[in-house]
This record gives C-alpha cells, sequence and structure tokens, in this order.
C-alpha cells in the first residue's frame, strides 16, 4: 500500500523535474548584427544551462518599442529579456519597471563593466538595471585615398570648420562622390542624435537649468545653419531622406569622402565583403566646435528583466551570460573578432586577438570613455544624456523638432522658423508635462 | 460617321486591298488602347511584387546597388531567412488565425445580415452605419485597454485571442458586404419557400445560402486576405507562441546593415501561400464582386 503511494509521487518529482528543465524564458530582441549573432548561438547557452531554453521574438527597433513599452507599461509579462536602450533603462528603472540585478554571479565581473556605459544603465545608488550587451559613440569615418590625392592630412581632433574646408574641396558631384554624408531622416534616434551632438559641441544644449528649452537660441541657430549649409553645400542628393543604414550603404560603395556616425559601422566598413573602401578606410574623434563637450554620443543597448517576468532568475542567468566575457570570447573563436559586440568591457580592449583584428579599437574606447552623459553640454543642463534628453516627453519632442530640422534641410522652411516652430511645440510639450507652468 | 465612310471609302478605292471597316478600325483601336491602358494599370500594380520577389534572389550587396535587371540569382538569403526563424511556425499561425477568424465572422455575420436585409427595422441603417463606425476609430486608440483585457483573461500570445480580434475587426465589413448580396436577392424567392413550409433555417440553408453562395465566398475571401495581412494587433498583441507571418516579416527589417534581401526573401514566403489561394479562388472572387451588379 505504502509502495503503491510512493510510486505516483516518485513520478510526480519526475514531471516537475521534467517541468522545470524546461524553464523556457521570452527573449525580446532588435535585428542588428550583433543581436543575430547572439540568436545564433542558442545552442551554446542550452548546452551550458539545460534547465533553461530561450524562445526569440525579434523585431524591428521601432516595433519593438512600441511592443515593449506597450507591456512593461501595462505589466503584460509577455517577456522575461528585453533589448533596450539607454534612454529607456533609468526612466523604466524609476518606475519599478526593470528588476535590480545587485545580485549577479561573482564571476560576472561588473568593475570590467565600461564605467560610462555602466553609469549610463545604473540609477544613483549604483545598482545596475539592465547589462549592457554592446555600446557605441559616434566618430568620423574618411577616406584615404580622397585625402591623400587633396594632400589633406587629418589632425589628431578635427574641427568642424576644417570638416566643411575639406568636404568643399573633396566634393564632386559629377562623379558620384560628396563631400560629407550625415544623417537627415527625421527621428529622435536618426537625424537628432547627430544634430544633437553638433549643437553640444556649437556650445547649444536642450533645456536650461529650469527646464525651459533652448531651441532657439543663437547656438542652436549657427549649428543648424552650419548643418543644413554643409549637408546642401557638399552633400549627396536627397540627404533628408537618409538615415544610418543609407549613409552606411553609400560610404560603402564609395560616394562619401566623409561621414560622421556610429562607431558600430567600423567594422561593418572595414568588412571587404560588405564595403568597397574597406583597404582606404580612416577614422578620426567626431569634430568639435566651440566645445569637445558631448560632441560624440553614447548609446548601449542593454538587456533587462522586467518586474512583470515569471522567470527572473532564469533571465538573469541568460543575460548574465550574454553580456560575459566568456560570451565575447565565444563569438569571437566562432564568428571572428571584428564581429564581437564592443564597448562594453575593458577586458575586450585589452584582448591581443581584437586589437589585431579591430584597428579602430583605442578610437571607439576613447570616444565611449570620453562621453559624459552627465555633463554633455557647455553651460549646465538638468537632463541624462549626450544626444538626447533622459525623460519620457524625449521621444516625441525629439522627433517632432527632428521634422522641423529635416524641413529647413529641404528649404521648405528657413532654420530660423524651422526652430522657432520647434521651440514652440517643445515648450508647449513641456508645459503640458509639468515642467513649468 | 457618314464622312467617315465616304473618306474610308474613298481611300479604299485607291488601295486595291480592302482595308478593315471603320467601325471595326474604331472599336480595335478602342480596345487596344483599353487593353494596353489595362495592362499598364496592372504592371504598375504588380511591379513592387515582381521587384520584391527579384530583390529576394539578390545578394544584399546587390539589393542596394542601383537597380538592376541582370545578376546572378542566389538562395542565400532564403537560407538564412530560414535559419533566424522557422517559417512553417509562423505560416501555420497565419493559415489558423485567418481562416478561424473568417469562418467565426460568416457565423455571426450570416444571420445578422439576413435579418438586417429580409427584415429590417427603422433602426436598421443606423446599426449598419453605427457597426461601419468602429472601423473609423484608429487601432491605437483601443490598444491599451485590449492589452489590458487579454492580459487579465490570459489572451495575449494565443491564437484564440488573435482569432477574436480579427473576428470582430472584420465582422463590419463582412456584415455589411453579406447585406448587400441579400438585399439584391429577390425576397419572392425566400416567401416561395416559406409557402413551401420552410422554417427559418431551412430558408437559410437550402434558399440563401446556395444563391448567395459566391457573395459569401468572395466575402469570405476578403477576410481570410485581410486577416492575413494584418500587422497591428498580430504585432502588438502576439511574441513568440502565435505570431503569424507579418511578425516574421517584421523581424527582418533592421536600422543597422544591410536588410533588403532578407526582408524581400521573407515577404515573398509570406505571401505565397495567399497568392496561391487567390490564384485557385480567383473565378469565384471576380463573381463575387460583380455579383449582382447586372441584373
Amino acid at each position: 500500500m505504502k509502495l503503491s503511494r510512493a510510486i505516483p509521487l516518485v513520478g510526480l518529482a519526475a514531471a516537475g523535474a521534467t517541468a522545470a528543465q524546461a524553464e523556457t524564458i521570452t527573449v525580446a530582441t532588435v535585428n542588428n548584427n550583433d543581436m543575430v549573432i547572439m540568436q545564433s548561438l542558442t545552442d551554446a547557452f542550452e548546452q551550458s544551462h539545460p534547465d533553461i531554453s530561450l524562445d526569440w521574438v525579434v523585431l524591428e527597433e521601432n516595433v519593438l518599442r512600441q511592443r515593449l513599452t506597450t507591456d512593461i507599461a501595462t505589466g503584460g509579462g509577455q517577456f522575461d529579456v528585453m533589448t533596450i536602450g539607454t534612454y529607456e533603462v533609468p526612466i523604466w528603472a524609476e518606475r519599478d519597471w526593470l528588476a535590480p540585478l545587485d545580485d549577479l554571479p561573482a564571476d560576472y565581473r561588473v568593475d570590467d563593466l565600461l564605467k560610462s556605459v555602466r553609469d549610463g544603465l545604473s540609477d544613483d545608488d549604483g545598482t545596475l538595471h539592465a547589462l549592457p550587451f554592446y555600446a557605441e559613440s559616434s566618430m568620423l569615418y574618411y577616406r584615404k585615398d580622397l585625402f591623400d590625392d587633396a594632400g589633406i592630412e587629418m589632425p589628431e581632433q578635427p574641427t568642424w570648420e576644417q570638416v566643411r574646408d575639406w568636404a568643399g574641396q573633396l566634393h564632386d558631384p559629377d562623379n558620384e562622390t560628396y563631400g560629407i554624408c550625415l544623417r537627415g531622416k527625421p527621428g529622435w534616434g536618426e537625424n537628432m542624435a547627430f544634430v544633437s551632438t553638433l549643437v553640444n559641441t556649437f556650445g547649444g544644449r536642450w533645456f536650461d537649468m529650469d527646464w525651459q528649452p533652448q531651441i532657439d537660441s543663437p547656438a542652436w541657430q549657427e549649428a543648424i545653419g552650419f548643418y543644413v549649409d554643409l549637408l546642401n553645400d557638399y552633400g549627396p542628393p536627397g540627404a533628408s531622406s537618409n538615415g544610418f543604414n543609407e549613409n552606411l550603404a553609400l560610404f560603402s560603395r564609395g560616394n562619401c569622402a566623409m561621414w560622421v556616425d556610429a562607431t558600430s559601422a567600423a567594422g561593418k566598413l572595414y568588412n571587404p565583403d560588405e564595403s568597397t573602401v574597406a583597404d582606404q578606410l580612416g577614422f578620426a574623434p567626431a569634430p568639435v566646435a566651440k566645445t569637445p563637450k558631448g560632441s560624440h554620443w553614447l548609446w548601449s543597448w542593454a538587456l533587462a528583466i522586467p518586474a512583470s517576468s515569471d522567470s527572473k532568475d532564469a533571465a538573469r542567468e541568460f543575460i548574465a551570460w550574454a553580456t560575459s566575457q566568456e560570451y565575447v570570447d565565444l563569438v569571437g573563436e566562432r564568428e571572428g573578432w571584428t564581429s564581437v559586440p564592443p564597448g562594453t568591457r575593458v577586458s575586450t580592449y585589452e584582448n591581443p586577438n581584437y586589437q589585431e583584428a579591430a584597428p579602430f579599437a583605442d578610437f571607439v574606447l576613447n570616444a565611449i570613455q570620453g562621453a559624459d552623459p552627465k555633463d554633455s553640454t557647455l553651460e549646465p543642463n538638468p537632463y541624462v544624456g549626450v544626444q538626447f534628453v533622459g525623460i519620457p516627453e524625449f521621444q516625441s519632442i525629439g522627433t517632432q523638432v527632428g521634422q522641423m530640422v529635416a524641413s529647413a534641410l529641404t528649404g521648405e522652411t528657413s532654420v530660423e522658423q524651422a526652430l522657432q516652430a520647434a521651440q514652440r511645440a517643445t515648450q508647449r510639450t513641456m508645459e503640458r508635462a509639468g515642467y513649468f507652468d | 460617321m457618314t464622312t467617315a465612310r465616304t473618306k474610308s471609302m474613298s481611300a479604299a478605292g485607291s488601295v486595291p486591298k480592302a482595308t478593315p471597316s471603320p467601325l471595326f478600325a474604331a472599336l480595335s483601336s478602342r480596345r487596344l488602347w483599353l487593353t494596353v491602358l489595362g495592362w499598364t494599370v496592372a504592371g504598375v500594380i504588380f511591379f513592387p511584387i515582381f521587384w520584391m520577389v527579384l530583390t529576394g534572389f539578390k545578394t544584399e550587396a546587390e539589393a542596394v546597388a542601383d537597380p538592376s535587371l541582370v545578376f546572378s540569382p542566389t538562395l542565400d538569403s532564403y537560407a538564412e531567412v530560414q535559419s533566424r526563424a522557422n517559417y512553417f511556425h509562423f505560416a501555420l499561425n497565419s493559415v489558423v488565425v485567418s481562416f478561424g477568424s473568417t469562418l467565426l465572422a460568416l457565423l455571426i455575420a450570416i444571420p445578422s445580415a439576413y435579418a438586417m436585409a429580409f427584415l429590417p427595422t427603422k433602426r436598421t441603417k443606423g446599426t449598419l452605419l453605427w457597426m461601419l463606425s468602429t472601423k473609423m476609430l484608429p487601432p491605437v486608440g483601443v490598444l491599451v485597454p485590449i492589452y489590458l483585457l487579454f492580459r487579465d483573461v490570459g489572451l495575449l500570445d494565443t491564437r484564440t485571442g488573435l482569432t477574436i480580434v480579427y473576428t470582430l475587426m472584420n465582422l463590419p465589413i463582412v456584415v455589411w458586404m453579406l447585406y448587400t448580396f441579400f438585399k439584391d436577392l429577390p425576397k419572392d424567392i425566400l416567401e416561395a419557400g416559406r409557402m413551401d413550409g420552410a422554417g427559418t433555417l431551412q430558408e437559410v440553408w437550402f434558399l440563401l445560402l446556395p444563391l448567395t453562395l459566391p457573395g459569401i465566398a468572395s466575402t469570405g475571401l476578403l477576410a481570410v486576405i485581410l486577416s492575413w495581412n494584418e500587422a497591428f494587433w498580430s504585432l502588438n498583441l502576439t511574441s513568440s507562441q502565435a505570431a503569424p507571418l507579418t511578425a516574421y516579416i517584421a523581424s527582418f527589417s533592421s536600422p543597422e546593415g544591410l536588410f533588403w534581401a532578407k526582408l524581400s526573401a521573407a515577404s515573398t514566403m509570406a505571401i505565397a501561400p495567399i497568392l496561391v489561394f487567390g490564384w485557385l479562388t480567383q473565378k469565384q472572387m471576380v463573381r463575387g464582386l460583380t455579383f449582382g451588379a447586372v441584373k
């Protein structure tokens, strides 16, 4: 009798064990190259963690952002791991939407994470709310062959004025070589990411210490005027519809003499399969004007665990693995060292394999370390973020202002009109959000 | 007309071979023009799809290079797309959800359209318009309430949940179309049936449905296609288990790096089933859409 009772119990326990073995976590991510590699390494993770299996939801960045915001704001609990950026992490953490990551395994080596990147993902007490998957800054790419032919030497720190002169010298539209390519496609993460750094280095800022918008200030006028003239005089035709991808395609086909954009493009431009200018690629720090502050951005894609997840422990194991040094080594061995996720760990930059494969490594490291989201403008500002403002309202403000800047670029409105309209719109949004009356 | 004829006769006089009658010439040139116009419109509509299919067979670099018809086709993009996501999982969800929601919508819409067409009250018109007005609200306006409801009843990321939403989404159009088809049916036929002792159910089953089958079929086909292509709800209410082909396509667009060839390959695979389905049912479709146009 006792035995027969015990048997079903054993059976139940066994069933329980298999259920625990099949703990599935749903990972939401974007379709960027580094994430595609992460997805392709699912097997490696599942082999080393047999009690966890991964389910992927891969979406386009804007769709993903909307999808995740809906889910996290309503506590939907559809995802166990979310891929989010430096912009979302502090805002979501403040609302207690993200699980704090204070009990990471000892071998994770939090102090190996680059400080500026780590700061962007921690709250004021230093508690991490997301782990950095890869990070990027911005820098100047140029064509060495064109520069050599024209007898131009790239200084250690170029200025925007120099860049304009060079662009004029190298602009050759008849041969489809344009002096400079820059982002023009409207959007807070598209043209405004670049434009914000330009405004920063021209001495401007988004808001003063009382959260009053400063978009009609002389610094903005000067920066946007410079941007519009530069791109209209020496840029490719239809620049207002070019975002990161379009410019990447233009530069890698040899249509741009210079391009200022994300450091994450370096790996792609260095890859001869994707780029016809791989052997002529030069790079320099992002140009400066009045101040070096905020002249290059800081962005990281990070993995976070929503507070609504039912499988937080398994999710923590996964994100610790995907952002670990072990993972970097795994990608380096399997996919080649130029493909490792950049910008997160000091150890990556100390790795001789990486140094050899990625000659741009030091530039990227310096750019990332030199970007300070808490002190990014000449005059003091109340916000965190170099190329964005860390408040929930910024997505709509940034995109709206981006559209107005784009209309100045196409000549639909004058720079002055565009900035006045942008100032008014931003003021209204901020007033409605209760930053001032 | 007369002048034309005299002219052409004089022309015929000078040329030994008889030319076709001017009426025929005018007609055939008009027909020719109409044919040309028809093909042009069809070409313009079809071109993006043609280009998409073509791009799916290019490499990523060729896909963003200057448009060209000459290239050596490759299946790389298809292989890559399949290695990153299991197409059949998404396709099955699409099939189940589109056909399920269409069946459900027809089940609800046939009785209601019947009631409105044959037993109208003074509020019928208003009801119909009100139903249609729900289509005028942008779906994002009700996203959060529906998301919360679905969360609480556990319908997020389930085929059942998506089927319900698609049914509700298509219901107004389905009712409207069926209502128009039913209205065109002479009431006398149904009355004759009733005289012979048919009940309401028999009347619907043996008379109404067979007589309006082309209309019902084309309504159903339209509902299937609308559900198949729907991208807002499918992206927002599903994550991994119930995600249909629209979510599959969305996973191949990227703000970083080249993706056109992969996206085209994924899109081609996503539209292939519904395209084949459309071809097979083309006759029904055209018959249904012109049903009642000529009485």
